[in-house]
């Protein structure tokens, strides 16, 4: 069975994801695995995952300018895309979970501690499960940047958490959606922390006319590709 | 032009309200006869708590069969009320806890049998993608031995990291990011 070495472990070797180890996002300093990945050959344990979310999903659960009595302050955004395996095929009837700041770019958590206001109006959590073409679609209004403590005068770029599990344990994924155009992309680390340029820019939606609905609310696309051609059948394996 | 995967980014700090607002870190009830508890501690490269994460496990049931469509082996037995997903979040105390059964055996890449082991992820703040690891079970030690995965690994303390201990009634599975200690990852 293979092992990586350090470097590769670290994750130097996948273009497309960042590594453990990205020491300008301070916080992998203390948390990045240092000994080898263990690879792991295909096995029923990781093309089989969960199908969680089903009979989960309420109704407003995702409009989440609907879920409290007024309307969140903020700019109204519509957010849509599809799912696709690696292969573009759609992912199906699969949760989708996201979470973000509002407006202001305050959670509500209560571990933030931005002095920023809370707005009564708004939560910042919201699922759905992908239909049958594999599309999903939020009501939300765009998260404000926020600053954190990273760096000196570090401010991360406005953003939502997305969470998917797709077909299988291994293509679970947890990412992030930015905004076009936003100066701050360049400055944070943990962007930055997909090496590649032209993969990075994959987690950056964009804005789409015809998602955008008049005198109502921006849209916003941003697809999302699951590591799916390594969960293709069993064929290979030594 | 088929664009590659999109990339990982960290959980963050703030997943609480929309990850865990429901709870599913109970797989089975309480009074379920082979009910048994999994726990564990989550500690960074410093030997410090790691008290934002969130654990989620995946595995089969107590007959070896995925709830899956993948797993198409009609002669074992399936049980539609177990998910074979749980995911809890760690508290104050760097503490993630779960009530399940265990897992029979399921076959590795050549179809023979494997040691049973329960399929773990770890996400946290400071992880830029998740972490894998396995839990495997203390009263299996012959299976164990033999097992593929865990005698590739030379090293065995580094191995005996996959292994719960038994612990006053529970077992207990405790994840250390990095370090002497640090838990055996997998890649795929």
């Amino acid at each position: 069975m293979a092992q990586r070495t350090g470097e590769e472990a670290a994750g130097y070797r996948r273009e497309d994801d960042p590594p453990y180890l990205y020491p300008d996002y301070v916080a992998t300093r203390l948390r990045a695995p240092k000994k080898p990945l263990i690879i792991l050959p295909r096995t029923l344990s990781d093309t089989t995952g969960p199908a969680y979310g089903r009979g989960l999903i309420g109704e407003l659960d995702d409009d989440l300018t609907s879920q409290h009595s007024g309307e969140p302050l903020g700019e109204r955004i519509i957010v849509t895309g599809r799912v696709l395996d690696g292969d573009g095929r759609p992912v199906r009837s699969s949760l989708v979970e996201i979470w973000q700041a509002n407006a202001s770019g305050r959670y509500t958590h209560e571990g933030d501690r931005h002095p920023a206001p809370l707005d009564p109006n708004f939560s910042g959590a919201g699922r759905c499960l992908t239909d049958g073409e594999g599309r999903y679609r939020f009501v939300t209004v765009k998260p404000g940047a926020y600053p954190w403590k990273n760096h000196d005068n570090a401010w991360r770029p406005a953003h939502i958490h997305f969470s998917l599990f797709g077909p299988a344990f291994r293509s679970r994924l947890i990412t992030q959606m930015y905004f076009p155009g936003d100066p701050l992309l360049e400055h944070d680390p943990i962007f930055r922390s997909v090496r590649d340029r032209e993969t990075r820019r994959c987690m950056i939606s964009t804005f789409d006319l015809e998602t955008t609905q008049p005198e109502w609310a921006l849209g916003y696309r941003f697809d999302i590709v699951l590591g799916g051609r390594d969960a293709a059948p069993m064929e290979n394996h030594r | 032009m088929s664009p590659g995967p999109t990339p990982s980014q960290t959980i963050g700090p703030f997943f609480h309200d929309a990850l865990l607002d429901i709870d599913r870190s109970d797989l089975v009830s309480s009074d379920h006869p082979e009910a048994i508890k999994i726990q564990g501690t989550v500690y960074d490269g410093a030997g410090e708590i790691v008290p934002d994460a969130m654990v989620e496990i995946w595995q089969a049931n107590r007959a070896g069969r995925y709830n899956h469509p993948a797993d198409d082996r009609e002669d074992l037995s399936l049980d539609e009320d177990f998910s074979g997903f749980g995911r809890s979040g760690t508290d104050a105390r760097g503490e993630f806890s779960f009530l399940t059964v265990k897992p029979g055996p399921v076959p590795g890449p050549d179809g023979r049998l494997q040691a049973p082991y329960v399929m773990v992820s770890v996400f946290a703040r400071g992880l830029p993608k998740r972490l894998v690891t396995r839990i495997y079970f203390p009263d299996e030690e012959e299976a164990n031995a033999v097992d593929p995965v865990l005698s590739s690994i030379d090293d065995q303390a580094f191995r005996r990291t996959l292994i719960a201990r038994d612990e006053s009634g529970a077992l207990r599975f405790d994840i250390h990011l990095q370090g002497d200690k640090q838990t055996a990852f997998f890649g795929f």
